[in-house]
């Protein structure tokens, strides 16, 4: 089983960033997505920097997949698809339809993202055929429609394309036009000044009664919950899956991928460090207790 | 320059096509459709009658299976398909990949819609569906601005229908999983959006009230204060010390005063949210709707976006707020 660094969901300064991945290519994992996937206004890195920085990574020996926007709405945003899928010496992520079709085009494989919304065994033999090599289930589906979707492929005579999971981190949940950081410090959104960079974490949101739920990230909304699947280790193994995917956070991953590293070597469940993932048990996303 | 109204029932759309729609949009009775709340949408028999209805008077009849099966559930959106072509729908409006190959190779002379669930925001991506599916038209999903539809009109390889007035998705639909985070019901799954049965009112001795979805606090009102429907996107929450709609007011789009550049832009088709309100909504807005279009069909240069048609509305509208939403550069 393979570990893969997710795609930077957060905006940090550049420096940050940098000293993220450089410390990232001596961690165990095998591949890193790399890239912008929530807003085009953050260019703490540009695109041909982040290109550069999948160059020195892979020289590192990392597998690298560059990921690209999730909602795409300007034709200067279609550019830089173009742009990564043109590359050739990467894989790209496709998040939206957009992606799917400049691969299609260029002949680039590609990763579905969890964003592109492929919830059968049809749909991702049609994405087979248009280059998918890598599929990130979305969000909301968990082992048993994972499981049916697999088999109902490798009965129609299909060979399964690389399985990754969302092993740890926050899931992202919904993308608008709006920016709710924007909104939150009361700037419009042509003028928002970059502030994301002010919250490595996203802006926590809470109901009412102080119930922390959700994570403001730009045009994002994210789940409050770290997720963990550790402790699904055996059964993860049981589905086929060959990927665990570690979103990046501001604090601590190093202990995270070295947790997960040392999980993967052995046939036991990792200890529980995050949060349960309802999700992928079927049930609502969020640990809901009662009263 | 279509106008597409929302039918949940027979009775709706009847009124739809009585106020002048030129296609109404209906659903089955099942998880097919993103409108699978209880009590509405049509049984075959009801269809069948909806058909011939519109027929009859000319207008033309969508159908919605625009959620996305899984493996297990696909051969069921697979019937639907047929049976929207049995009983002699014009289109349906579908989002999933399966649904729409299915429909193309099966049916390939039932004109098939890219729904606003596609998600498709670019010319490549319309190309692809066009391409893939042989789709004859798209809906845009409410994120672009208007500077963005009216580009996206001239690059689009097939005619685009957009919303124009109704309840406000703020999130990219297709991609909002805020409904499921807490509920575990989903739009894209299941078809609906924070179900009624996960929804827990509580009053409170001082006459204020509270709202929960499966637990989770969306919002509390003052005893006088008017409560909406809690969908997590309108709730108030916490953030940053301060307690305020983090998403979205409780608010309706309403893009009257952009009728002319819509039409000027060459969108084909104007669609009228709303599969869930009834008979008096339908009937009231598609009227209010159509005489806009009229008159300005008739003398272009003479419209004016008239304070009456603002007002009637306005009644209907969520909060009876309305906004221009997304395609106002300001709202974003």
């Amino acid at each position: 089983m393979k570990l893969s660094l997710g795609p930077l969901q957060y905006f940090w300064p550049r420096d940050t960033t940098l000293a993220f991945y450089r410390d990232a290519a001596t961690w165990p994992v095998d591949i890193v997505y790399l890239g912008e996937t929530v807003c085009s206004k953050r260019r703490e890195l540009r695109t041909a920097e982040w290109i550069a920085l999948a160059e020195e990574l892979a020289a590192a020996g990392k597998e690298v997949v560059l990921s690209s926007l999730s909602l795409i709405e300007a034709e200067s945003e279609l550019g830089v698809i173009d742009r990564l899928a043109a590359h050739g010496g990467f894989k790209l992520e496709a998040n939206d339809l957009s992606a799917v079709q400049a691969c299609r085009e260029r002949g680039t494989p590609f990763v579905a993202g969890p964003s592109l919304n492929l919830y059968n065994h049809r749909a991702l033999a049609m994405l087979v055929e248009d280059g998918l090599v890598r599929w990130v289930p979305g969000v909301e589906q968990g082992e048993t429609l994972v499981r049916e979707l697999r088999q109902a492929f490798e009965a129609d005579g299909g060979t399964m394309p690389e399985l990754e999971v969302i092993a740890w981190g926050r899931l992202p949940l919904a993308y608008s036009a709006r920016c709710f950081t924007a909104r939150a410090l009361d700037v419009a959104k042509d003028q928002c000044g970059f502030r994301c960079i002010d919250y490595p974490d996203a802006l926590p949101l809470a109901t009412r009664e102080g119930r922390p739920f959700l994570r403001i990230n730009g045009i994002q909304v994210l789940g409050e919950e770290v997720t963990d699947l550790g402790p699904e280790l055996p059964a993860l193994r049981a589905l086929g899956v060959d990927i665990l995917r570690l979103y990046p956070q501001a604090e601590g991953l190093a202990e995270v991928v070295r947790h997960f590293d040392h999980a993967r070597a052995g046939d036991a469940a990792a200890s529980q460090l995050g949060q349960r993932n309802g999700y992928w048990h079927g049930e609502p996303g969020m640990q809901v207790a009662a009263g | 320059m279509q106008l597409v109204c929302p039918a949940g029932n027979l009775p709706a759309l009847q009124a739809a096509v009585d106020a002048g729609a030129n296609a109404v949009y209906a659903g089955f009775r099942d998880q097919t459709n993103a409108r699978a709340f209880p009590g509405l949408n049509f049984s075959d028999d009801e269809l069948r009658a909806g058909v011939r209805y519109a027929h009859a008077k000319g207008a033309k009849v969508y159908l919605a299976l625009n959620t996305y099966p899984d493996s297990a559930r696909v051969r069921d959106w697979y019937s639907a398909v047929d049976k929207a072509a049995a009983l002699g729908c014009d289109a349906i409006i579908a989002a999933e990949m399966a649904v729409l190959d299915y429909a193309a190779r099966t049916h390939p002379g039932l004109p098939r819609h890219l729904s606003v669930q596609g998600s498709a925001t670019t010319a490549p991506a319309l190309k692809y569906a066009f391409e893939r599916f042989g789709i004859s038209r798209a809906v845009l999903p409410r994120v672009l601005s208007l500077q963005q539809v009216e580009r996206l009109c001239e690059r689009s390889p097939v005619p685009l229908e957009v919303f124009a007035f109704g309840s406000l998705c703020i999130m990219v639909e297709g991609r909002c999983q805020l409904s499921s985070y807490v509920t575990g019901a989903s739009p894209n799954r299941h078809g609906v959006c924070s179900p009624a049965k996960f929804v827990r009112w509580d009053e409170h001795a001082d006459g204020s009230r509270s709202v929960r979805l499966n637990e989770v606090l969306i919002d509390q009102f003052q005893p006088q204060e008017p409560a909406g429907y809690p969908t997590v996107c309108k709730g108030r929450f916490e953030v940053g010390n301060e307690v305020f709609h983090a998403l979205e007011e409780p608010t309706s789009l309403n893009t009257l005063e952009l009728l002319p550049r819509l039409k000027q832009a060459g969108v084909a088709a104007l669609k009228i949210e709303g599969r869930q309100r009834g008979v008096a909504y339908v009937s009231s807005v598609t009227r209010t709707w159509r005489k806009a279009i009229d008159q300005l069909l008739a003398d272009k240069a003479r419209w004016q976006l008239r304070p009456e048609w603002q007002a009637e509305l306005s009644r209907h509208a969520e909060g009876h707020q309305t906004t221009l939403g997304p395609y106002h550069r300001a709202w974003h």
